[in-house]
């Protein structure tokens, strides 16, 4: 058996060396050979954001910066994780996350750079990490969509509290598995105690609410009267209807300071490893900028976050300055997130 | 090698054992050992990295709960797959069932399914107020269908289109027993059901338990069909600390115990699989068996064919062209993405090629030289495949951007990703038909003359041509569907159909997502009518 071992040692030692090999003269990358020419330096963003609702937003950049971008679409969080995993070996320029979390993760990895003070004092200080790292681009609303059919607007509650009463059995969907939802069970905890949330959280489950796998399944099934209401983001009801503007469905939006109407953020940073950085910081300029913004107002129906830009939301959404969740820090909500799936598993809900 | 004549009276087995590896076989098989190990050391890697925090967190997690809940689905989806599987199979292979030749593709079929994708059109179809909902509405005034998310569901959908994997290995087996072993039986006095159990069930035993093992395998990792329906496992757990707590260290070590229920089932198999010697020793009778007649079992036999095609088959296209006709009427253009199907193909052919010349040296290894080193390569090739997709792309991340930056983000390592997925798929068939290859002939081309690799080439591989294209396209199949690994390691714009499926979809347009989905039925459903329509094509030639 002593030759066998000999020999696979040898193989796992040969193997080795043709990996090792292959990691050499690597360095012609696209980029690296980029200097020599006289043009600007492909953009590479990495980004969460649906390829559907932000493609025709890189083709107007490029149009209006020359800058070229690659785009590489996937899940904000796997794409965080990505990052996290390539370190400073990252091909990426700039992560555009579609909420604040998986920015906040790569933020703690130590790899998004600072950004100009310039970008940062333009954006709502709400909106915009207390490092100065990352900003937010639109912001997304947390809003109950209900059925027009089945529910009088005037029975629903003022508070996302209303929702745990008895009169609510058997009629409400949520997506516990969502980020969005997590992100607003982490805001509730932070503003009104572990208990309180965990004591509405079970009262929810008492009333036997329907699990969707995300915001959008939620709205199909309201809008489909499989539920008279749901909780999700304010968009989703133009997303849905954009396929077909007949489904009877309406966003409610809860009183002002209410947890119900936490509202988080899509957002930008760029990479410290990036090789591109007065391009990445064009990019995360032009995504603030006026055109920027009107294109996340009025394409993707989200809230614009540069009070100074002009831009307002599109037509049917409450002002920003009456939309006010829990006075929260989007910045701690990261630490939050670990709890927050404890929480949700031990009253049931994942 | 003059030890092979040099019997001594105490059995084929020992004398075997005491063969000689042949350095080459080792080497090889050791070099790909190496590339499948490579999550795993990434899993060590990360788990390295805890803390008591990490732990304790683990331990909050319910595992044990979590533990129970993933192996229960994967047993109830094997046994249900089995039963499925092996009665389709035998019907389709032995019985005078009408229009055999259509169903043996029929059956096939809904392995062209992506998990996500099948319970996607489950639920909508069964949903509360699905489209059988709104069906039943108007005669019987059906107000909404009970729930079937949570276990129904993820049981569901994962026997419906999983249970092929048992059918095609089953069948394969079918046709290739020996007519004559149970023409004895029922000769000696036997009925036919005892004939079944005490003959046939036995002998098939390997492919049953072949097919069996890739289903729980599958049950293990798959995200999918758990996700939508809601049904919480080990795979949704590691997902859900990845995509909402960003923590890779318990995600980690989740991904490690799950490799530790994958090597139950694994050690499970072996035991089903059984010690036995599958190759004959005599010639052995080439005819056929003559289908035997259903009787009154006919219209059982084809109500059940029927349902099963209905809802693993019929029933999903129906609601992917519900969708498709919808947008369409809405004005959405059809977004048939050629280009996203040339490069599935491309990725997905070299993925299933690349898997296939890899798993060559795994089977030889396995079937001819049984020993600590063969299991143990075995056992790691089964790693990947028991993983959840999103932990073997981060493995490779990890590697290919750190140490070979050449090749990251590239189609090559596309293909390397698929082959640390699914080589089981292919390494698998292959080793089957190692021992059902006699190794005498082996040993018979030896005396005449050929090398090792010429007895390889014009023996055993034609030999095993059967069991190797299967391999092939069940890998190319399974590729074609794969999502979570395409999507970060593809060069930067390459799109697939899984990825334009999944850009519709996570869009909510489900109607865009329709086209590319239709399209990666129909491409897919081509190598299964040709691995699928041999099964009758032979028995009526020679039946």
């Amino acid at each position: 058996m002593s030759g066998t071992a000999k020999r696979l040692l040898l193989a796992v030692c040969l193997s080795a060396l043709v990996i090792a090999g292959c990691s050499d003269g690597s360095d012609d990358r696209p980029d690296a050979g980029a200097d020599t020419r006289d043009e600007r330096p492909t953009l590479t963003v990495y980004t969460g954001r649906e390829e559907e609702f932000v493609a025709d937003l890189f083709d107007e950049f490029t149009e209006e910066t020359g800058i070229e971008t690659e785009v590489r679409y996937g899940d904000s969080a796997e794409l965080a994780a990505t990052l996290v995993e390539e370190g400073d070996a990252s091909p990426a320029d700039v992560f555009f996350s579609q909420d604040a979390g998986p920015l906040g993760a790569v933020d703690e990895a130590g790899l998004l750079d600072l950004l100009p003070t310039e970008i940062l004092d333009r954006v709502d200080p709400r909106f915009r990490a207390d490092d100065g790292d990352w900003v937010g681009t639109s912001g997304r609303g947390r809003v109950a969509v209900y059925n027009t059919e089945t529910v009088d607007p005037k029975d629903l509650p003022d508070s996302i509290f209303g929702f745990a009463d008895p009169e609510w059995k058997g009629r409400l969907g949520i997506a516990p598995t969502n980020s969005s939802f997590q992100a607003f069970v982490s805001a509730m905890t932070l503003t009104e105690g572990e208990e309180t949330t965990r004591r509405w959280l079970e009262q929810i489950m008492a009333n036997d609410p329907t699990f969707y796998e995300d915001n959008g399944a939620t709205t199909r099934a309201v809008a489909a009267g499989e539920v008279d209401a749901g909780l999700v983001n304010h968009y989703y009801k133009y997303e849905v209807q954009a396929e077909d503007g007949k489904l009877p469905i309406e966003n409610h939006y809860f009183e002002a300071g209410d947890p119900g109407a936490m509202i988080n953020t899509a957002g930008v940073g760029v990479l410290v490893s990036s090789d591109a950085l007065s391009e990445a910081e064009a990019f995360v300029d032009y995504l603030t900028s006026p055109a920027g913004q009107e294109y996340f107002a009025t394409r993707t129906w989200e809230y614009p976050t540069v009070p100074g830009s002009g831009v307002e939301p599109v037509e049917g959404l409450i002002p920003l300055e009456r939309f006010r969740g829990p006075d929260i820090d989007l910045s701690d909500l990261g630490a939050q997130l670990q709890p927050t799936l404890n929480l949700l598993a031990e009253v049931g809900m994942l | 090698m003059s030890e092979i004549a040099a019997s001594d009276g105490t059995g084929r087995r020992a004398e075997r054992a005491r063969r000689p590896l042949p350095p080459l076989l080792v080497l090889a098989a050791g070099a790909v050992a190496i590339v499948l190990a490579l999550p795993l050391l990434y899993l060590g890697l990360r788990a390295t990295e805890a803390t008591a925090q990490s732990w304790d967190l683990i331990l909050r997690m319910r595992t044990v709960w979590l533990t129970v809940r993933t192996l229960g689905l994967a047993v109830a989806v094997t046994a249900a797959t089995g039963l499925l599987g092996v009665t389709a199979a035998w019907l389709v292979v032995r019985t005078d069932l009408p229009l055999r030749r259509a169903w043996a593709v029929l059956f096939a079929l809904p392995l062209v399914f992506p998990s996500y994708v099948g319970a996607f059109a489950l639920l909508s179809a069964l949903g509360p107020r699905g489209l059988a909902q709104q069906l039943l509405a108007g005669p019987f005034g059906v107000d909404r269908l009970p729930d079937i998310g949570g276990f129904p569901g993820a049981f569901l959908a994962l026997t419906l289109f999983t249970y092929p994997y048992v059918y095609l290995t089953t069948a394969a087996a079918i046709r290739g027993l020996d007519p004559t072993l149970e023409e004895s039986a029922r000769m000696l006095g036997h009925d036919r059901w005892r004939v079944f159990r005490r003959v046939t069930l036995p002998l098939l035993r390997p492919a049953i338990a072949a097919g069996g093992l890739l289903v729980a395998l599958y049950t293990l990792h798959d995200f999918g069909a758990v996700s939508l329906m809601r049904y919480q496992t080990f795979t949704q757990a590691i997902f859900l600390q990845y995509r909402a707590a960003f923590d890779r260290t318990p995600a980690a070590i989740l991904s490690l115990m799950l490799v530790g229920l994958a090597l139950i089932v694994l050690v499970m198999e072996q035991r089903a699989r059984g010690r036995a010697r599958y190759y004959r020793s005599g010639p052995g009778a080439l005819r056929r068996l003559r289908p035997a007649p259903l009787g009154r079992w006919r219209l059982p036999a084809l109500a059940f064919s029927g349902v099963l095609v209905s809802l693993a088959l019929i029933l999903p296209v129906a609601v992917l062209v519900y969708w498709l006709v919808r947008g369409l009427d809405a004005g959405t253009p059809l977004n048939l993405t050629l280009g996203a199907a040339g490069n599935s193909i491309l990725v997905s052919g070299g993925g299933a090629l690349v898997a296939f010349a890899m798993a060559v040296p795994v089977a030889i290894l396995a079937g001819r030289f049984p020993g600590r080193l063969a299991r143990g390569i075995e056992r790691v090739s089964y790693a990947g495949y028991a993983l959840p997709g999103l932990v073997v792309a981060l493995s490779l991340v990890f590697f290919a951007a750190n140490y070979t930056p050449a090749i990251y983000q590239s189609l090559p390592l596309v293909i390397g990703a698929y082959v640390v997925l699914f080589l089981p798929q292919v390494s698998e068939p292959l080793r089957g038909a190692m021992l059902q290859i006699d190794p005498s002939l082996e040993d018979a081309a030896r005396t005449l003359g050929l090398s090792r690799g010429g007895v390889l080439r014009r023996v055993v591989l034609p030999l095993a041509a059967r069991p190797a294209f299967a391999g092939i396209a069940l890998v190319f199949l399974t590729a074609m569907k794969e999502l979570p690994a395409t999507l970060l390691l593809r060069p930067t714009g390459f799109e697939t159909l899984a990825t334009r499926i999944w850009t519709g979809a996570s869009a909510g347009l489900y109607s865009r997502a329709a086209a590319p989905a239709l399209l990666l039925l129909a491409i897919s459903a081509v190598p299964l009518f040709l691995l699928a329509g041999r099964i009758e094509v032979e028995e009526v030639r020679t039946g």
